[in-house]
C-alpha cells in the first residue's frame, strides 16, 4: 500500500521534469539542434542515424565520445559505410551556422557538434539529407505551439461558458448545454478536416497555423465546459457565496472570489488531457496535406514521408517523430492522471 | 426485478420503456438537424468554392465560372442553401458532387458500409477482448497481472492510431504477411465464396487490429474500474460466502452488476472508433468514408465533405440509441425512471 502510493508520487514527478526538459529543449531548438532545419545534404540523403563510438579501431577507449564520417557506397543508393581512419570526436558548445533566439539575438553556439567534412544525424536524414534530429525539435515548436495554444483557446472559451451558464442557470444554462451536447456528439476528427476543406488551400503557413489552432480549440469547448458548469453549480450554492452575497459582493466578485478557484483543478487536469490530444490533431493534419507545408517542420510533415511505402519499410529512422509524439502524450497523460488522482482524493473530504 | 406476472404493470413498463425510448429518437432527430445547421454555417464562413481553381484557368472566363455558381446555387446565402440541401435530403440525394458529377448519396452508401464493416468488426472483438481482461484484471487487483495490464494499458493510450497504423503497416510489409493496401486483391471477382472472404479477412486485419489496440485500454480499465466497484458489494461477499465459484461469481454475478456504466461507455465509444477508423482508412487504404472526405476536402467537394460528416455524426448518434436501448433492456430502473 505505502510502495504504491510512493510510486504514484514519483512517475508524475518524472513525467513533469521529463515534460519540461523536452519542452525547454523544443524552446531552445536553435541550441540544442546541430543543425538548421532547412538546411540540405544532397550527399546524404537517407543517411541512418550515425553511431556515437567510444572504442576506436585499435580498441583504445575514449572518453569523449567519437563519430566516422559516413560515405556513400559507391555501387548503391542510399547505402553508406564509415570510413574509419579518422575519429572525429563530438565537441560540446561548438560555434556553428548562426541561429536567433527569440527571433532577435543573433547567436551561433549549438549543444553540440563535430568537425566539419563528418556529420552527425542522431536521428538520421530524410530525402533532401536534412538532419532529422534538428528538424524534430524545429518540428516541435509548431506541433507543441499548435497544442498549447489550442488548449487555451479551449478551455478559456469552455470556462467561460461554464462559468456563465453554471452560475446564471435558468434558460441560458440550458440552451448552452444543449449546444455543448452537440458538440460532443460531433465527430471531431472528420469536423475538422471539413472545416478544413472549407478553407482556402494556398494561404500563408502562419495564416493556415493560426486557423487551424482556432479551428481545434474552438471544437473541443464542450467538455470541459460542462466540468466547470458542474463545479460552478455547487459552488454557487454554499453558505460562504451566499454569505458574501448577503453582504452585497456582486457577480463579478463572487465568481472571481469565490466561485473560480474551485475550478482550477479540473482546468488544470483538462489542460493536460487535452494538449496531447490537440498536438495530434495537428499532427494528423499535417500528415494528410492539410496542415502547415513544407519546408516548415511539424511533426506530422515529418512523419508524412512515411505514406510512401518504400519509406515505410526502408528507412526505420522516419519513425523518430512518432516517438516524439509518443513521449509527449505519455507524459501529459501521466501527469493528467495525477493531477487527477490528486482531485479525486481531494474533493472526498 | 423480474416482470411481474400482473399483465397490466408489464404493459405500463413497457410502455414507459416506449415512450424513453422515443424522447432519445426525438433527441436524436434534433442532434442530427443541429449538426447540419452547424456544418452549413462552417461551410459559409470558409471563403472560396469548387470552382474557383477553374479562375486560374485562362481558357475558362470568369462569367463561365459565375454561371456554374449560380447554377449549383453557390452564390445563395447559407440558410438558402441549407434548404435546398435538406430538401434534397429529403429527395434521397444529399446534395451534388462537383468532382463526381453524380449526387453524393451514391458515393455515400458504398463507403458508409465499407467503414461500417470495419468499425463494427473492431467493435466486436475490441468488446470481446476488454471485457474478459478487465474482469480477470479486477479480479487480480494489485497483483503483477493488473499492473502489467495496466502500465501497458497506459503505454497504448500515448500511441496515437497514427502511430499504431504506421508501425503495424511497417511490421506487415516487412513481413510480406498480408496484402497491403484496398479492401480486396486484384482478380477478386474470379475467387470463390470462400477464398473472396479469406482474401477480405487478410485486407481486414491490418486496419481492424489498429483500432482493436487503440480503442482497447479504455475499455479495459472502464471495465476493471466498474468491476471492481462492484466487487466491493455485500452481495458479492454474500456469494462467496456461499461457495460459488470464482469465475461463476464474476461473470455471472459481478458483471451484470457492472453493466450500466459499460453499456454508456458502449455508445461513447463509438465516437473514438470513427475518428480512429478515418486515419487508419487513409493510411491502409481503405475504401471507406476517410478517403472519400480527404478527397472531398482536396478538390473543395463541399457536399460531399458535408455528408460524409453527417454520415458519421449518423453513426454515433445510432451507437448511443443503441446503447440507450440496452440500457432499458438491461436495467428496469431506466424504464420506470423517466417514466
Amino acid at each position: 500500500m505505502i510502495t504504491s502510493k510512493k510510486k504514484s508520487k514519483k512517475k508524475p514527478i518524472a513525467a513533469a521534469i521529463f515534460l519540461l526538459a523536452l519542452h525547454l529543449a523544443i524552446l531552445l531548438a536553435g541550441f540544442v539542434a546541430p543543425y538548421q532545419p532547412a538546411e540540405q545534404n544532397r550527399d546524404f540523403p537517407y543517411a541512418p542515424p550515425t553511431r556515437i563510438h567510444f572504442v576506436d579501431s585499435r580498441g583504445h577507449f575514449h572518453l569523449r565520445p567519437f563519430i566516422y564520417q559516413s560515405v556513400a557506397r559507391p555501387d548503391s543508393i542510399y547505402e553508406y559505410t564509415e570510413t574509419r581512419d579518422q575519429e572525429y570526436p563530438v565537441r560540446f558548445f561548438v560555434s556553428a551556422s548562426e541561429y536567433k533566439i527569440a527571433g532577435r539575438l543573433p547567436f551561433h553556439r549549438h549543444l553540440f557538434g563535430v568537425d566539419d567534412p563528418a556529420h552527425i544525424f542522431l536521428a538520421g536524414t530524410d530525402n533532401y539529407g536534412r538532419d532529422q534530429f534538428s528538424r524534430i525539435l524545429y518540428g516541435g515548436q509548431i506541433s507543441l505551439a499548435a497544442g498549447l495554444l489550442a488548449t487555451a483557446i479551449s478551455l478559456l472559451l469552455g470556462a467561460c461558458v461554464g462559468c456563465v451558464s453554471g452560475f446564471y442557470a435558468g434558460w441560458i444554462d440550458e440552451s448552452a448545454m444543449r449546444v455543448a451536447e452537440l458538440f460532443l456528439v460531433l465527430p471531431w476528427l472528420y469536423i475538422l478536416l471539413a472545416v478544413r476543406a472549407f478553407l482556402p488551400l494556398h494561404i500563408s503557413p502562419a495564416q493556415t497555423f493560426l486557423l487551424l489552432i482556432a479551428v481545434i480549440g474552438t471544437i473541443g469547448w464542450a467538455r470541459p465546459a460542462r466540468l466547470v458548469r458542474g463545479i460552478v453549480l455547487s459552488a454557487r450554492s454554499r453558505k460562504y457565496v451566499i454569505a458574501s452575497r448577503g453582504f452585497g459582493a456582486s457577480d463579478a466578485y463572487i465568481l472571481r472570489r469565490h466561485v473560480l478557484p474551485h475550478t482550477y483543478g479540473t482546468l488544470l487536469t483538462q489542460a493536460a488531457l487535452l494538449v496531447p490530444q490537440y498536438v495530434i490533431a495537428e499532427v494528423t493534419l499535417s500528415f494528410f496535406g492539410l496542415g502547415l507545408s513544407e519546408p516548415m517542420p511539424s511533426w506530422g510533415n515529418l512523419l508524412a514521408n512515411l505514406q510512401q511505402y518504400n519509406v515505410l519499410v526502408s528507412y526505420w529512422w522516419m519513425f523518430a517523430p512518432a516517438l516524439a509524439l509518443v513521449l509527449v502524450s505519455l507524459g501529459y497523460l501521466t501527469v493528467a492522471n495525477a493531477f487527477h488522482q490528486q482531485l479525486q482524493s481531494g474533493s472526498i473530504e | 426485478m423480474k416482470p411481474s406476472p400482473d399483465s397490466k404493470m408489464w404493459s405500463s413498463m413497457m410502455w414507459s420503456s416506449v415512450k424513453y425510448l422515443e424522447r432519445r429518437v426525438l433527441h436524436a432527430v434534433l442532434l442530427l438537424l443541429g449538426a447540419s445547421i452547424l456544418s452549413f454555417l462552417f461551410s459559409s464562413l470558409a471563403p472560396g468554392s469548387f470552382f474557383d481553381e477553374m479562375k486560374l484557368n485562362p481558357q475558362i472566363s470568369p462569367e463561365t465560372v459565375a454561371a456554374l455558381r449560380s447554377q449549383y446555387g453557390l452564390d445563395q446565402p447559407w440558410p438558402v442553401k441549407y434548404f435546398r440541401w435538406v430538401k434534397s435530403v429529403l429527395h434521397g440525394e444529399w446534395g451534388y458532387s462537383f468532382a463526381y458529377n453524380q449526387p453524393v448519396r451514391s458515393l455515400l452508401v458504398l463507403r458508409a458500409r465499407n467503414t461500417l464493416l470495419l468499425t463494427t468488426l473492431a467493435m466486436l472483438m475490441a468488446w470481446l477482448i476488454a471485457v474478459p481482461v478487465g474482469v480477470w484484471v479486477a479480479s487480480r487487483r494489485g497483483h503483477w497481472e493488473d499492473q502489467l495490464t495496466s502500465a501497458s494499458t497506459s503505454f497504448l493510450l500515448s500511441v496515437p492510431e497514427l502511430v499504431l497504423a504506421l508501425g503495424l503497416l511497417y511490421l506487415v510489409i516487412r513481413t510480406h504477411a498480408l496484402p497491403v493496401g484496398g479492401m480486396v486483391s486484384t482478380g477478386f471477382d474470379r475467387l470463390g465464396f470462400w477464398g473472396q472472404v479469406s482474401d477480405l479477412a487478410a485486407h481486414l486485419i491490418v486496419p481492424v487490429t489498429t483500432l482493436v489496440l487503440a480503442s482497447l485500454p479504455i475499455l479495459i480499465r472502464h471495465v476493471r474500474a466498474s468491476l471492481i466497484e462492484v466487487l466491493q458489494a455485500p452481495f458479492i461477499q454474500a456469494a462467496r460466502g456461499h461457495g460459488i465459484s470464482r469465475s461463476r461469481l464474476l461473470f455471472r454475478y459481478a458483471l451484470p452488476a457492472a453493466a450500466n456504466p459499460l453499456i454508456s461507455l458502449f455508445g461513447l465509444s463509438v465516437a473514438g472508433l470513427l475518428s480512429g477508423s478515418l486515419l487508419v482508412e487513409v493510411i491502409t487504404g481503405w475504401p471507406g468514408l476517410g478517403p472519400l472526405l480527404l478527397e472531398a476536402c482536396f478538390s473543395r467537394d463541399i457536399y460531399v465533405a458535408i455528408g460524409v460528416v453527417m454520415a458519421s455524426t449518423l453513426f454515433m448518434i445510432l451507437g448511443s440509441l443503441l446503447a440507450d436501448i440496452m440500457l432499458v433492456a438491461a436495467d428496469p430502473r431506466v424504464r420506470t425512471d423517466h417514466a
